[in-house]
């Protein structure tokens, strides 16, 4: 049956909960695209045919290759840009810089798209007044307290705090800091939030 | 809040059609922005003048707690206040970016068909923002995969397949300025449609479409 490779992306992606990328299924894509250049060519030779022989009996399948066809863009096209939101939604939850893990799930395409996205936020960001901007990522949460006790789960050495002050973050040291500069580092699974 | 920190002297960066604002009148008015944008189905108009003004109290406040007296209670306090109000900020910019991200194709449009005496739903850094998420996934899509499609296929009408906000969606709302006759349509067939008076101070549950002027006058406020 048509559409079937299409359908597979789709259920691909529905089996994959949020925040999960699976890896770009190429092969997948490019039997999409085989088929769909198949059906086209079937339908170009029906169509000659139904035009210069008079054969009306063919417009029924050309009409439903013409549906295949739409199918297969409409699939291929949700895939791709599920695909974009989800890493999209990276950007949000891992900063700028994302884990080798999920690049390698990612086409080359999607890592421009990506890059580009970045860029455009960036650019967004540091238009919003003052000198640096306003970093809009930060700040997921509404604030509960000012400092929060916090572990270190990786090496990360020296970090600033207010006023000059810093701090050296070895793995499994606790400190006591602000929220704010936090922020990033627990997102970024350096620093764990510890909830006494 | 602010009197003790000597704020009241600053201007509201303002326009010659802007008001005064005190810092807490300041605060005030993100903050409803702040939750009507946060329930409000489509993209509402862009309170840049309130995002400016806000960043630049954040900033005052900012250095102010610099000069002060490390260790002082005050500065804890304020800082908690502080923090408070970028949360507030970044929630309301967060908002209008995942609306302007979500229905690109019909934001972009809009903009592209508005009057000049409308205003606009977005400020010239969100349009440049979504003129380029735009551009960038046209190229995507083009590139990975309409390029390779049979040459009939290749266009993919983005205003037809991004879905629309759900301007019928419903929404709580407090009414903050008397309205008289306002008009409901019905939803189904079987219902008509009647007119309704919303009463100052009185909340309630009702499709955004029906009030969505009242939202953009500041006549009702979204809870």
């Amino acid at each position: 049956m048509f559409c079937e490779k299409a359908m597979e992306l789709i259920r691909e992606l529905h089996h994959t909960p949020e925040g999960q990328l699976p890896a770009f299924n190429e092969d997948g894509l490019r039997q999409i695209l085989e088929e769909m250049k198949a059906l086209y060519e079937q339908n170009q030779s029906d169509v000659n045919e139904a035009k210069s022989d008079g054969r009306s009996d063919l417009i029924p399948t050309i009409k439903f290759r013409h549906c295949s066809l739409l199918r297969n863009r409409r699939c291929t096209v949700a895939y791709l840009y599920d695909r974009l939101l989800r890493i999209r939604a990276l950007r949000w939850e891992y900063g700028s810089v994302l884990p080798n893990a999920l690049r390698f799930h990612m086409s080359a395409e999607e890592m421009e798209w990506f890059n580009r996205y970045k860029k455009s936020l960036a650019t967004y960001m540091r238009s919003l007044g003052g000198e640096e901007g306003l970093d809009v990522t930060q700040d997921m949460k509404p604030p509960k307290s000012l400092y929060i006790e916090v572990r270190c789960l990786r090496d990360y050495g020296e970090f600033e705090v207010d006023d000059g002050t810093s701090v050296v973050l070895k793995k499994n040291s606790q400190h006591f800091l602000p929220r704010w500069k936090c922020e990033q580092l627990i997102r970024q699974g350096i620093l764990e939030h510890v909830l006494s | 809040m602010a009197e003790e920190l000597d704020l009241m002297g600053q201007d509201s960066d303002g326009d010659s059609d802007e008001v005064v604002l005190t810092p807490a009148e300041l605060i005030e008015r993100l903050e409803e922005a702040w939750m009507n944008e946060k329930f409000a189905p489509e993209l509402l108009e862009s309170k840049s003048e309130i995002v400016e003004c806000v960043i630049e109290q954040l900033d005052h406040m900012e250095e102010n707690l610099r000069r002060a007296k490390k260790g002082d209670l005050k500065v804890s306090i304020h800082r908690m206040e502080m923090e408070r109000i970028r949360y507030v900020l970044n929630s309301y910019l967060r908002c209008r970016l995942m609306k302007i991200e979500k229905f690109f194709p019909h934001i972009l449009e809009k903009e592209k068909t508005r009057s000049d005496r409308e205003p606009s739903c977005l400020s010239p850094e969100e349009f440049a923002f979504a003129k380029e998420y735009m551009a960038n996934t046209e190229t995507y899509l083009k590139n990975v995969a309409l390029k390779h499609m049979p040459p009939n296929l290749q266009k993919v009408d983005l205003l037809r397949s991004v879905p629309k906000p759900d301007l019928d969606s419903y929404v709580f709302l407090r009414v903050k300025e008397r309205q008289e006759n306002i008009l409901v349509e019905p939803e189904t067939d079987e219902q008509r449609d009647y007119v309704i008076d919303l009463e100052e101070g009185s909340q309630h549950l009702i499709r955004y479409k029906t009030i969505a002027p009242l939202v953009a006058s500041g006549a009702v406020q979204l809870i």
